[in-house]
């Protein structure tokens, strides 16, 4: 290290100090920018016939975007529905029987990196399989695309709950001669059900604000999603995109603003809760 | 038995699908790759009437609104955890540790739309009179020509924004990872925050630092949404970062819905350039973080 006065280190620190200072008030300050801008203009959008009327054709100034919610609430809930299944019993398998063999480090190594793939290139991965096969856009297909997107968030963080669980409980339940599969729904998955509960409603809320993967796979329609496996399907924040970019009028823009209000609100929400939960479980 | 083998297919399918994405972005960009070779990355041409096309334009809007997100992201997050760790109460570091987690919920596209409708108006009527007149850089061909409010710069800015919240989470709990004792001996010896910050905690959690940037690099460089509807979609490379310009992701995301045949092949070998790029990232990322948790005995 170099030799330096004291009052020359000391001014250096000061300035860092400030510095850092600085910046987190600046990071809290767009925080609070985007936050209010959000609330603010998604209040003024809120009213009867937005949430219980479905978006209306270009050009026609009312509607609202209730089967935007309604198909939003279904592509979610299917990706759930395949994904949730499948990242717990990887997780299982990674906590359970692959700690430390060199497969399990393959796959929590590929569970890792395709955390970071960006979500676009799901869209046109699922694209390929199941719109260019079919030839239809559906909110199945974006399903597929969400729940390959939650599949590794899901699948680590059960693994990582399970780890938590102490090994006595396995052998003790082993012990009194049930088999694993038992072992492990009845009474491992019990003592982390908290942590679980978390990592299933955080992938939840990381899938349900997405909007890439829908361009390619679930589109945007103005029916109601009663054609769920077979025709576009309406959702909330391709609808946005649609509002927000494609769209002269100031009742579309506002009601786009309603939308990022709810999609904003539901996941902060979900994430709100997923801590509180985990902050009791640790207790 | 047949429990754990249902487990083990599960867990496999992470491979599998990993795979997959390969297999069929390189199927479906094939005609594009027999077609063009590999001048496709040099060419600056995007001509969907002769359909003539080269990947020069968004590769360099991709770059350079990645350098611009990541010059600002990764010192701000440095000393927002350097707060957050080593300078603020617990109480208050509490507080904004969990603002920072909830800025990193936030959908992008929420990003996107407030770029669209507050933030691109803000750069056309304040920063960027200010960047190009008041400092007197309009002579500088990096800050010259209309000052719109959209493109490259605007672009990286909101991106440095939606990645600060990531790089910070990661890098301060890698400062968090650093045994008290070494820093406690440091500030024994006489030694300011900072010094204690760039001679010990840096040098201690270097891999996990480098880890943080590569994440934070590999989301900058595939998010389409925030910018997307900022930035301009013009597939042309501009000296100017106040033009606009397109990323691999924006023009995939604008374009896809109108391409057909070789037009549609090429969007997809675009989007094989972006998988590949940013599986590259994320291997070099995880390695770092790996090393580091092995090194200090999980947690992260």
């Amino acid at each position: 290290m170099q030799r330096r006065g004291i009052a020359g280190r000391k001014g250096i620190n000061y300035f860092v100090t400030a510095l850092s200072i600085g910046a987190s008030i600046l990071g809290v300050v767009f925080l609070a920018w985007i936050l209010y801008t959000v609330i603010y203009q998604g209040f003024r959008s809120l009213n009867f016939a937005f949430f219980f009327e479905p978006t209306k054709p270009y050009g026609i100034p009312d509607g609202g975007i209730a089967n935007a919610i309604l198909g939003t609430v279904m592509i979610t809930a299917g990706a759930s529905i395949i994904g949730v299944p499948l990242g717990l019993l990887g997780g299982v398998y990674l906590s359970e029987f692959g700690r430390s063999s060199k497969i399990g480090n393959a796959i929590r190594f590929s569970a890792n990196v395709m955390m970071g793939i960006p979500s676009i290139i799901v869209g046109l991965f699922v694209y390929t399989l199941l719109v260019y096969t079919t030839k239809s856009f559906s909110g199945f297909a974006a399903s597929v695309a969400l729940a390959i997107i939650m599949f590794p968030v899901v699948l680590r963080t059960t693994e990582d709950m399970l780890c938590m669980v102490p090994n006595a409980l396995r052998e003790s339940a082993l012990a009194i001669g049930i088999p694993r599969w038992r072992a492990t729904i009845c009474i491992i998955f019990r003592a982390a059900k908290t942590g679980l509960i978390t990592g299933v409603l955080l992938s939840v809320a990381r899938v349900s604000g997405e909007t890439a993967p829908l361009l390619f796979t679930a589109l945007t329609s103005d029916a109601w999603p009663i054609h769920f496996f077979t025709q576009p399907t309406a959702n909330l924040t391709v609808t946005i995109t649609e509002y927000a970019t494609n769209s002269p009028f100031e009742v579309m823009h506002v009601r786009a603003w309603g939308a990022a209000l709810l999609i904003t609100g539901a996941v902060l929400i979900l994430n709100i809760i997923c801590r509180t939960l985990f902050r009791e479980a640790k207790r | 038995m047949l429990f754990r083998h249902l487990t083990l297919i599960s867990a496999v399918m992470i491979i599998i699908i990993m795979a997959g994405f390969f297999v069929q972005l390189l199927f479906h960009s094939l005609p594009a790759i027999e077609k063009f070779g590999i001048s496709f990355f040099f060419r600056n041409e995007w001509d969907p009437v002769r359909l003539e096309f080269g990947a020069a334009g968004p590769l360099y809007g991709t770059l350079v609104t990645t350098l611009i997100a990541m010059l600002i992201a990764v010192p701000l997050s440095f000393v927002i955890a350097l707060f957050l760790v080593e300078i603020a109460p617990p109480h208050l570091s509490r507080i904004i540790s969990q603002a920072i987690d909830l800025l990193a919920a936030v959908p992008s596209i929420i990003y996107g739309m407030w770029g669209l409708f507050y933030f691109v108006p803000f750069m056309q009527n304040h920063v960027q009179p200010f960047l190009a007149d008041t400092l007197y850089l309009k002579h500088i061909p990096l800050f010259s020509g209309p000052q719109m409010g959209f493109g490259l710069l605007t672009a990286g800015l909101i991106l440095a924004l939606m990645v600060l919240p990531f790089i910070t989470a990661v890098m301060r709990d890698v400062f968090r990872m650093v045994p008290s004792v070494v820093k406690e001996s440091a500030y024994g010896a006489g030694a300011t925050t900072w010094e204690v910050t760039f001679d010990v905690t840096m040098r201690y959690g270097m891999q996990g630092l480098l880890g943080a940037v590569f994440l934070g690099l590999g989301r900058a460089i595939g998010e389409t949404m925030a910018v997307l509807f900022i930035i301009g979609n013009s597939p042309e490379i501009s000296t100017s970062l106040f033009s606009s310009g397109t990323t691999i992701s924006a023009i995939l995301a604008n374009k896809f819905a109108e391409a057909e045949g070789i037009y549609k092949n090429v969007l997809f070998e675009l989007g094989l350039t972006l998988l590949v790029i940013t599986l590259l990232i994320q291997v070099a990322a995880q390695w770092w973080l790996n090393k580091v948790r092995k090194s200090s005995g999980g947690g992260l």
